[in-house]
């Protein structure tokens, strides 16, 4: 590259530079020997351990938040990152673990138990009483009209074949056991996860 | 999964993560590590660098995972069977295999009956109105004088399984699987010698593998296939080896584990048909027979572990006198996968549906179908963190979804989950590993945990059957509650209950002297299980994950003492914290290692002694007692004589939407086009589309940037992957006249998408049966509901047919059509 | 508050102290490693509290399309095929850290730009006037001005994370390993292992890319192709600090205290008010070529 400079550009130049040698001239630019980085925003943040809950890999994450447990504040997590600890990552995460701060707080989050009533257009916010009574309800109504205690020959099978149940993989094993024991409880057995897709 | 279990014995990831690590030859071949398991992908790169390990990637598409491999070769979507079945008939015909691992851990040399055949693409015993074999004559001979079945260790006997593979795999030479798949000869040539030199006892290959391989209508022999190639090799059981099932979802293994599925209940244990009227009966149609001499035939110990499950289940109502509470266990009628739940669902057969952290709409096929059953129901329940598009399928959003609400009767409840960040307990990793986690914020809201939630619905309706009115509640009734606050069963409590605990003195079955275990105490391990209802297990392969010693799940203790990345001390594997299953085959016949350097176990003159957890009785002789536990014949299964719907051996067949117009293996035989024993319902044939109309093959996958239909709920996910597209490749773009960024719609017999076009060198024009065919790429991610740009359910597209064995849903190969818009 | 030593300071003319002998950190980008998954990209808005648009489709894979105020490194991808096998190029795009950094010797504000003793060249966005010459002197194309507040961004390598022993997010979190954090000699050592390894499975031209004409840089490469960096989105093969900004050090600077005094710190005070615009329309031919080495060349 050859140095020229066109006549605009010179004069730009020597503004700016003019300018600079001009401030320090005037004594607006102390010399400093350090400067001062962005705060470590996790000091004093209180620091828990989970695991991603996207892929198998099973990451470990650090998950950083606000609040020290104290009983008037609410604990909010404002930063994720892996756990170097974890054998399998080591501290690293890939796009969607690095990214987890924003699923936790999406704005598609649901907060509230809402109904859907037949025909409408319209969620509608409920109470969590409201909605376990009127689930159910629907549920024992249709145990009751479609549960079988014997199959033709005599058999005793026990079955409630009318309702489906399609579980969660992203459950923990304690809450997907739970799961299995209560619809078995219950005589279902139209059960499947997300093992296939 | 259900490919591995009938070779193997198991169905889960033979090895781990960070094990990957100590491979010389990683093939991903039916999935994508580097973009959907990017973290775990990086032992691959350790092993490149360490070991100067080799990738080679194998795939429709130049994927990210190929970006960074040594060798990469295209293949037609739909084709892999042929593929490696040419592998299998390389390694036989040029002597490409461990003589002496095949000979000891495999079933090679036994004797198949001679009724047995393969003809034109069908097996002996098929049933064409049933679409199903009978499997009589795929039995091994027996020897009627000792009752085991018959071998010839020379394993020269036509009829013995070696002989039968060769015979059944000759056909697809090197010429015949470039036809059939379109990869290129040269390239295909250049892979077998790279597989070839694995058979060395001192070199081994993994291979890496997720839903590119089961979501087809051939999905479990595909990977029945690559784990002949692997027993043939010699590669289970090693360090650095093994056949790694990626599984997709954080717990899909624990929830697997835990059987949230129809047919299974918790550690893979049946659920109970009409079949099995008492428990006895049960017991006995499920209790393996031994098939030879001295093996141990681990399944033989059925009947402790389903006992004890019935004891968690039912508790102290449990009892020898009611059969431990069997009656009460609902036993299945008929298929409960997916598809056919939908299926009944569309045929107005079911009243109610539950979602639990479960998004249908958007992640099972044919959409359309899927939005009329659901208006069928009486009344839906989502439990989600997020506002599904499931949730909403009554909704009209626009042209991504088209709905009148004021048509639909169903009344929906959308109950708000918490997410993993705010609960506490364990999740199980692909590799089996069992790892804690701790809550660390408040959860938003009202949301309430899965366990809450189901608790809260079973209490309720336990209440209101008090009533004594209507049908028989005395199965719920019975249902064993001790939690501390019952609506809220703690993590703890339940940990402790799927681990196992001694209802009374536990003694030792050789010395009834010695007590393993006392009343009330956790069980150390499955071992201690018992089928007198003295033992208490919710899932006898967890069983020791919460011992005496406390929650091993939790521990985290990351040291490695061997350098091959096992951490024994971090979390809790099943089973039993071993961390390679079937590790006993790392050793020869007199249990030397096959590679020193790799040990994983080594018989110490008494005993069994390493770097893991033995997957053999730690005493058992070298000489007597053969790796695979699970088999009631102790060796791997390269003839599966039962468990696959479609045959023992696997055989190439077309996709159900496949671009020719025949199985160019079985040119004529039409039955033998596609998989004979897929099952698909009526008035789904009528919706398969065919070539002329819909020209293109087309294949769904996930990107790295998103996880399938949640991150489009992230904003800083959404801007590193804002919009849907499609990829094709240039060939293709340029004769449609289509440029990169151009909107295109794609469409199948089911229904159309439009979308941004990226073109790209990445996929390849290839050359099948003589003619070129083109590849239609269709990333998942987008839909109607996000922070990403709406989009199209790409599930509009796909077919209603699943895999034989376990009904995957065929989205990986179907046909379409694109147009510029 | 966390500070680290200054080495150079924008439009200052004291010297810093230069007596203590500080390590030089770097972070290296193995190109032949990296699978284009974005999580630097993620881990570095989210660390850094940045959120850029949601943007759209333009037919690449690249999003964002380009670097902003809020996207401070991102992926840029290119198809291309050598010894008629087709590879695909992914390269981590951002602020390269040149130990003889352009942006700061263009910047007219004092302590706008500092570069600190370990060689981490970071934006003081309090001192900044948003005037555009960080990225008429820069020879990648990195820094740009915020729209909402005028003032300049780019990459930070994460200071506030290294000023108490952290590595930078983006490194930290990246799953293949394939950008490594450490002293530079450290790093240009494993560079060593890396190119052994590039060379012996075919990669004749494997090299690492520390150019020299910025006095090299605190960010480097390990290419597959070290002889065409250009393949890698045109990456530059030689980059530069602009002439004109060269020319600011050596001669314009005595001749504005000689010459033009309280007359050009008008015009700068005119630049304060028009910002960067102003400076962007009217680019002369020799920036233009500069900018366009840096430039996003998807097609290559």
């Amino acid at each position: 590259m050859t140095a020229q400079m066109t006549r605009r550009q010179f004069f730009k130049v020597t503004a700016g530079g003019v300018a600079s040698v001009g401030l320090g001239a005037l004594g607006l630019s102390p010399e400093q020997v350090q400067a001062a980085t962005r705060p470590f925003k996790l000091e004093r943040t209180t620091e828990a351990r989970n695991i991603c809950p996207y892929c198998s890999v099973s990451c470990g994450v650090l998950m950083y938040s606000i609040g020290d447990k104290a009983k008037n504040v609410k604990a909010e997590i404002i930063h994720i990152e892996g756990d170097p600890d974890n054998p399998v990552n080591r501290g690293t995460l890939c796009p969607k673990g690095a990214g987890l701060l924003d699923m936790i707080h999406s704005p598609n989050r649901l907060k509230y138990p809402e109904v859907r009533e037949a025909g409408t257009s319209e969620w509608k916010r409920i109470s969590w009483d409201e909605a376990i009574t009127r689930i159910a309800t629907h549920m024992r109504a249709d145990r009751d009209a479609n549960f079988q205690a014997k199959n033709a020959d005599g058999v005793t099978v026990n079955r409630w074949q009318s309702a489906g149940f399609l579980a969660s993989s992203a459950a923990s094993n304690e809450a997907g056991y739970l799961t299995n024991k209560v619809l078995r409880g219950l005589g279902m057995t139209a059960i499947d996860t997300q093992a296939r897709i | 999964m259900a490919s591995l279990a009938p070779t193997f014995g198991r169905g889960a990831m033979t090895n781990h993560w960070v094990d990957i690590k100590n491979a010389d030859l990683v093939l991903i071949m039916g999935g994508n590590a580097a973009e959907a398991h990017p973290c775990g992908f990086k032992w691959v790169i350790e092993a490149k660098k360490t070991r100067s390990a080799k990738l080679v990637v194998v795939d429709p598409r130049f994927t990210r995972s190929a970006a960074v491999a040594d060798f990469y070769a295209p293949i037609r979507v739909g084709s892999d069977i042929a593929f490696l079945s040419g592998v299998i008939n390389y390694l036989l015909t040029n002597d490409k295999i461990n003589h002496e691992y095949v000979q000891a851990y495999t079933n090679a040399g036994y004797l198949i009956n001679t009724g047995y055949t393969f003809n034109e693409g069908m097996f002996s015993g098929y049933d064409e109105a049933k679409r199903s074999y009978d499997n009589t004559t795929w039995k091994y001979q027996m020897d009627e004088a000792t009752g085991f079945a018959k071998i010839d260790y020379s394993m020269q006997d036509p009829q013995c399984v070696l002989q039968l593979m060769k015979q059944h795999f000759a056909p697809y030479t090197p010429e015949v699987v470039s036809k059939v798949t379109g990869t290129p000869q040269k390239d295909y040539e250049k892979i077998l010698e790279m597989m070839g030199e694995c058979a060395k006892p001192n070199k081994v290959m993994t291979i890496l593998y997720a839903l590119g391989w089961t979501q087809h209508s051939v999905g479990s022999q595909n990977i029945r296939t690559m784990a002949l190639i692997q027993l043939l090799l010699g590669n289970i059981g090693m360090a650095g080896g093994g056949i790694n099932a990626l599984r997709g979802h954080a717990n899909v293994q624990g929830i697997t584990d835990m059987c949230l599925i129809g047919a299974s209940l918790p550690g893979y244990l049946a659920n109970p048909t009409d079949k099995e009227a008492t428990l006895a009966q049960f017991i006995e149609a499920k209790t393996p027979k031994l098939l030879q001499a001295g093996q141990m035939n681990y399944w033989s110990n059925y009947s402790k572990f389903f006992v004890s499950h019935l004891k968690s289940m039912y508790g102290p109502n449990a009892t020898a006198e009611n059969q431990f509470g069997y009656d009460w266990m609902p036993k299945i009628d008929g298929a409960q996968d997916v598809l056919a739940l939908f299926e009944r669902m569309h045929q107005g057969k079911l009243t109610g549906f539950f979602c639990q952290g479960f998004n249908p709409l958007a992640s099972v096929p044919h959409a359309a179908k899927l939005g009329q059953a659901l208006a069928k129901l009486k009344y839906l329940v989502v439990m989600d963190p997020l506002t599904t598009e499931t949730s909403e399928f009554w909704k009209a959003h626009g042209e991504y979804h088209d709905v009148k609400p004021e048509e639909v009767q169903t009344e929906v409840f959308r109950l708000p989950a918490n997410l993993f960040a705010e609960q506490e307990g364990s999740f199980t990793n692909s590799g089996r590993v069992i790892q804690w986690r701790w809550s660390g914020a408040d959860a938003p809201g009202e949301t309430k945990g899965d366990a809450e939630i189901m608790a809260a619905l079973f209490l309720k309706l336990r209440d209101m059957y008090a009533d004594g009115q209507g049908a028989n509640s005395e199965p719920l009734k019975k249902l064993h509650w001790p939690y501390r606050i019952p609506n809220k069963p703690s993590p703890e409590e339940l940990a402790k209950e799927v681990s196992g605990v001694a209802l009374a003195d536990v003694l030792d079955l050789k010395d009834p002297t010695k007590v393993l275990a006392k009343a009330g105490e956790q069980l150390a391990g499955f071992a201690q299980l018992r089928d007198d209802g003295s033992t208490s297990c919710g899932n006898w392969i967890y069983s020791g994950s919460w011992s005496q010693v406390g929650n091993l799940m939790a521990r985290r203790d990351n040291s490695d003492p061997s350098g091959l990345g096992q951490t024994l001390n971090w979390g809790f594997a099943w089973p039993a914290n071993r961390r390679i299953l079937y590790n006993r085959a790392s050793c020869d016949a007199n249990g030397k290692p096959w590679d020193a350097k790799r040990t994983v176990i080594k018989w110490v003159g008494d005993k069994w002694t390493g770097n893991d957890i033995p997957d053999i009785r730690p005493d058992a002789p070298p000489a007597e007692v053969s790796p695979f536990i699970m088999n009631p014949e102790g060796v791997a299964r390269l003839f599966a004589f039962a468990g696959m719907k479609e045959g023992p051996l696997p055989v190439h067949y077309e996709p159900f939407e496949s671009p020719l117009a025949e199985n160019p293996m079985f040119p004529s035989n039409a039955k033998a086009k596609n998989n004979p024993a897929a099952r698909v319902f009526p008035g789904d044939q009528e919706n398969f589309g065919t070539a002329d109309a819909y020209p293109f093959v087309a294949t769904t996958y996930r990107l790295v940037e998103h996880f399938h239909f949640w991150t489009k709920h992230s904003w800083l996910n959404a801007v590193t992957q804002p919009e849907q597209f499609v990829e094709i490749g240039e060939e293709l773009a340029k004769s449609k006249g289509i440029a990169h960024g151009d909107k295109v719609r794609v469409s199948s017999k089911r229904g159309k998408i439009e979308a941004v076009a990226v073109v790209t060198k990445r996929i390849p024009t290839l050359q099948v049966n003589g003619k070129p065919t083109h590849t239609v790429g269709i990333p998942i991610h987008w839909g109607f509901k996000g922070v990403t740009r709406p989009g199209y359910l790409t599930n509009v597209l796909t077919p209603y047919v699943g895999d034989a064995n376990v009904q995957t849903p065929e989205f990986k190969a179907f046909l379409v059509n694109i147009e510029k818009v | 508050m966390t500070m680290l030593d200054i080495q150079r300071r924008s439009a200052t003319t004291t010297e810093a102290p230069q007596v203590r002998h500080l390590p030089k950190i770097a972070k290296l980008i193995d190109v032949s490693t990296c699978i284009g998954c974005k999580a630097c990209q993620v881990a570095c808005m989210e660390w850094n509290d940045l959120r850029d648009e949601v943007g759209k489709n333009v037919g690449v894979y690249d999003n964002p399309a380009d670097l902003s105020d809020q996207s401070w490194t991102l992926m840029r991808f290119s198809e291309t095929e050598q010894n008629g096998k087709l590879e695909w190029l992914i390269r981590k795009d951002g602020c390269m850290h040149c130990a003889d950094p352009g942006c700061l010797k263009a910047c007219p504000s004092p302590g706008a730009i500092i570069q600190y003793s370990n060689g981490i060249v970071d934006f003081q966005q309090d001192q900044c006037i948003g005037c555009g010459y960080c990225i008429q002197g820069c020879p990648f194309n990195i820094p740009r001005i915020s729209k909402k507040d005028n003032k300049a961004y780019k990459c930070s390598l994460c200071s506030d994370r290294v000023a108490v022993g952290q590595a930078p997010a983006c490194v930290k979190t990246c799953p293949t390993g394939a950008i490594h954090f450490g002293t530079k000699e450290d790093m240009q050592d494993y560079a060593e292992e890396r190119i052994t390894d590039l060379k012996a499975r075919g990669y004749q031209n494997a090299g690492l890319y520390d150019p020299q004409g910025v006095g090299g840089t605190h960010v480097m490469y390990v290419l597959q192709h070290a002889d065409q960096p250009e393949l890698y989105a045109n990456l530059p093969a030689n980059p530069k600090i602009a002439a004109t900004v060269s020319l600011w050090k050596g001669i314009t600077k005595p001749l504005g205290l000689a010459g033009f005094g309280l007359i050009a710190l008008g015009a700068f005070f005119h630049f304060i008010k028009r910002g960067r615009k102003e400076v962007h329309e009217d680019e002369d031919d020799q920036l233009a070529i500069v900018r366009q080495s840096g430039s996003n060349g998807r097609d290559a």
